[in-house]
């Protein structure tokens, strides 16, 4: 069938299953728009940003595990989708981010609006593009799902000249995926997994440690039958929140530098450390040399590259972490809890369990207590910002199943929390979608309010608003001598007045007292997003907290 | 400890500024580079010379393989390379010392290649340390302009 570009493009996002994208138009996507002013198929969200456009396809992603795609114009439109690609990047988030290109003959003249998105995204994208003729987009649309979705997920940009658009090409989509140089490892090595299966049956005093990579595999349920027969505890990365239940008694939540203390002294006397789709990254691991120093460790990845990049590893498996924990589970054998070990956990856990003191004002940990209450048991997805808000989010709010748990890890993007509820919302109808945020983060990306209105979301944003950047803030009182350079936000503007005025339900609450018919009252709106200020303590600190550079047991406990 | 990577990639636009772009990205310094297209025309080799330990070179051979056009990487090690590398070095010359330069270039087993009234030009190809020291043998009498292309390599036998 003849076609152009832009029906090829659109033709082959619906062979994938693309049914929504997120999007801002311009000049050199116009033949696109025009294509997509028809299109039944294919649902395009506008945004008011494009940072929105990639952060929104990221949540989308996350909260469904499908390919997120995101749209934008050549130039300033591109530039605006990076902080969104390297956020999906250093979590391993699959997406497709398609930029329209100056036409080929205007290529590398500094056209109008160009700008050399391929070279840029380079070391933000698992691959990317620069689409030269109509007649390969469909071969380089396969590919980039292919590439975005399998071994480890990532995103994949494809740059899209004007004139690649309105050519013409006789159109049908490849069946087959031809990528010699490219082929991701699923089955761990049988030999290797019988020596985790050994060294399982040999430990004392073992610990799982699940990342986010157990979540993109989809693996969760192989985590709770490999911990439950082996009786292991379990800690989680902040990116695996979910991949293990939070309530189950062998969960010690997250570890490392905001993790329980209970999680981070756990590692450090593990006799066997179970790494399963992690990292250990340097805000788990805190001083790499401290970090499990008496461990036999096993990692298990699907990235080869991961085995032995930040530590020694005993037994690497590469491999699919659903395949590779299949295959663990049937070869080891049923251990009963090792009671000096289980017994020594929950002394930590009595000795040490999260807490914070009550006292004037709302505390923040509260309101996250409150709406983890209020929620329990429903279909819940929580997003959240970057700062102090987040870890309190990820340390009081125990999560059960996965994909309920959006949140920056990697890169730590500020403005990513409120456009990622919109994707999440989008991909997930039926959930009640929460974005938690901070005082300065939700300003970072608000203009996504308008998204949410526009398309009648009822996301709810509960701002825990300290008019302060608290996160840094709490740097600067523990480390830089009170020194709150730059981070009172005490001029901040009316964000209730700025909700209402983009059409959002909106209060703010002051008292402790009036949280829960607050939150209630958000939730029994429907039609729009709901925004609550919840004007909280404003020094109140995260803790656990290990100071950058001490090893994981040396933490300020409170 | 220095170390000589091959890197066989897909011969697309774009893929030298990917590979350049890791080593940059990982801390690691090129030495030496060269690249071309193999047997198969489909397909170019990277010939890299960089400085590393072992663990780097582990990482750098693991990051190179997630480019997606990546093929195959190997380090080749001194024992098992067969390494070449070409210079062109132009020399001051004059009538006086023109059979002098001639016999340390013959020694060389190098080839000269332009002669002018004031200079000669020689061309030597071999290991790294056969260049060095014809380098070092000419220096005195002054070196105008001199070019050392990237090294090459391939391993020994039928591997």
């Amino acid at each position: 069938m003849d076609m152009t570009g832009a029906e090829a493009l659109l033709e082959s996002l619906k062979k994938e299953g693309v049914d929504i994208i997120f999007g801002y138009p311009g000049g050199v996507v116009l033949p696109l728009y025009d294509v997509l002013y028809k299109e039944k198929g294919i649902k395009h969200i506008l945004v008011r940003h494009e940072q929105g456009a990639a952060h929104a396809a990221d949540g989308y992603a996350r909260a469904t595990g499908k390919v997120g795609v995101c749209l934008a114009t050549s130039g300033p439109g591109a530039t605006n989708l990076i902080t969104g690609i390297a956020t999906a990047y250093m979590d391993s988030i699959p997406m497709v981010a398609i930029t329209g290109q100056v036409g080929t003959s205007l290529l590398g003249r500094d056209s109008f609006q160009e700008a050399d998105v391929t070279g840029i995204t380079i070391p933000i994208t698992k691959h990317n593009y620069l689409v030269k003729s109509a007649k390969d987009l469909p071969r380089i649309i396969k590919e980039a799902f292919y590439i975005a979705r399998s071994g480890r997920p990532g995103p994949v940009v494809v740059d899209i000249p004007k004139d690649v658009f309105t050519g013409k090409l006789k159109y049908s989509y490849p069946d087959k995926i031809v990528i010699p140089s490219y082929k991701p490892n699923l089955n761990g090595h049988p030999k290797q997994i019988s020596l985790a299966a050994k060294a399982i049956a040999a430990a004392k005093k073992p610990v799982m440690y699940v990342g986010g990579g157990a979540i993109t595999s989809s693996a969760a349920v192989e985590v709770k039958q490999l911990a439950e027969k082996i009786n292991c505890p379990v800690t989680t990365t902040m990116m695996g929140l979910g991949a293990f239940p939070g309530t189950h008694e062998l969960s010690l939540g997250m570890l490392g530098m905001h993790g329980t203390a209970y999680a981070n002294y756990a590692v450090t006397d593990c006799d066997l450390l179970i790494a399963i789709g992690a990292r250990f990254d340097d805000r788990v691991t805190g001083h790499i040399e401290k970090f499990a120093p008496k461990a036999n460790i096993i990692h298990i990845d699907v990235d080869p590259a991961e085995i032995g990049k930040n530590v020694r590893v005993d037994i690497p498996i590469v491999g699919d972490i659903k395949n590779v924990l299949k295959a663990l589970i049937d070869k080891v054998s049923k251990k009963e809890k090792h009671a000096g070990w289980i017994g020594q956990i929950d002394e930590w856990k009595n000795k040490y369990p999260l807490s914070y003191k009550q006292q004037d004002g709302i505390k923040p940990q509260y309101v996250i207590e409150e709406v983890y209450k209020l929620t329990l048991g429903k279909n819940v997805v929580v997003a959240t910002d970057v700062g102090q808000h987040q870890m309190w989010t990820a340390q009081y709010f125990k999560f059960d199943k996965p994909r309920n748990w959006i949140s920056s890890g990697g890169l730590g993007t500020m403005g990513f929390g409120l456009p990622a509820a919109n994707g999440a919302q989008f991909g997930r109808p039926d959930a009640t979608v929460i974005c938690f945020a901070g005082d300065g983060s939700i300003q970072m990306n608000i203009q996504e309010l308008t998204t949410a209105v526009n398309n009648h979301l009822p996301i709810k944003i509960f701002v825990l608003d300290n008019c302060f950047l608290g996160m840094v803030r709490q740097w600067q009182e523990l480390i830089y001598n009170k020194h709150y350079s730059h981070t009172n936000l005490c001029n901040n503007p009316d964000l209730v007045k700025i909700a209402e005025a983009y059409g959002a339900a909106s209060r703010r609450v002051e008292k402790t007292e009036d949280v829960r018919e607050a939150l209630e009252w958000s939730l029994t709106i429907k039609d729009r997003p709901v925004f609550i200020d919840f004007v909280v303590c404003k020094e109140e600190n995260v803790f656990p907290f290990v100071p950058p550079g001490q090893a994981i047991n040396e933490m300020l406990i409170d | 400890m220095k170390h000589t990577i091959s890197v066989i990639v897909e011969n697309k636009p774009g893929v030298l500024s990917r590979v350049a772009g890791l080593f940059a990205r990982r801390g690691f310094n090129i030495e030496s580079l060269a690249v071309g297209t193999t047997e198969d025309p489909t397909v170019s080799r990277m010939t890299i010379v960089a400085e590393g330990d072992e663990r780097d070179l582990e990482q750098i051979t693991k990051q190179l393989y997630k480019l997606i056009d990546t093929l195959k990487v190997f380090d080749l090690p001194q024992s098992q390379a067969i390494e070449r590398e070409l210079a062109l070095i132009k020399v001051s010359a004059n009538e006086k010392n023109r059979s002098e330069i001639s016999q340390i270039v013959k020694i060389f087993r190098a080839k000269v290649i332009d002669v002018a009234e004031d200079s000669m030009t020689i061309e030597i190809s071999g290991e790294e340390g056969k260049v060095d020291s014809l380098l070092k043998m000419v220096k005195r009498f002054g070196v105008k302009e001199m070019v050392r292309g990237g090294k090459i390599a391939v391993q020994r036998g039928g591997a």
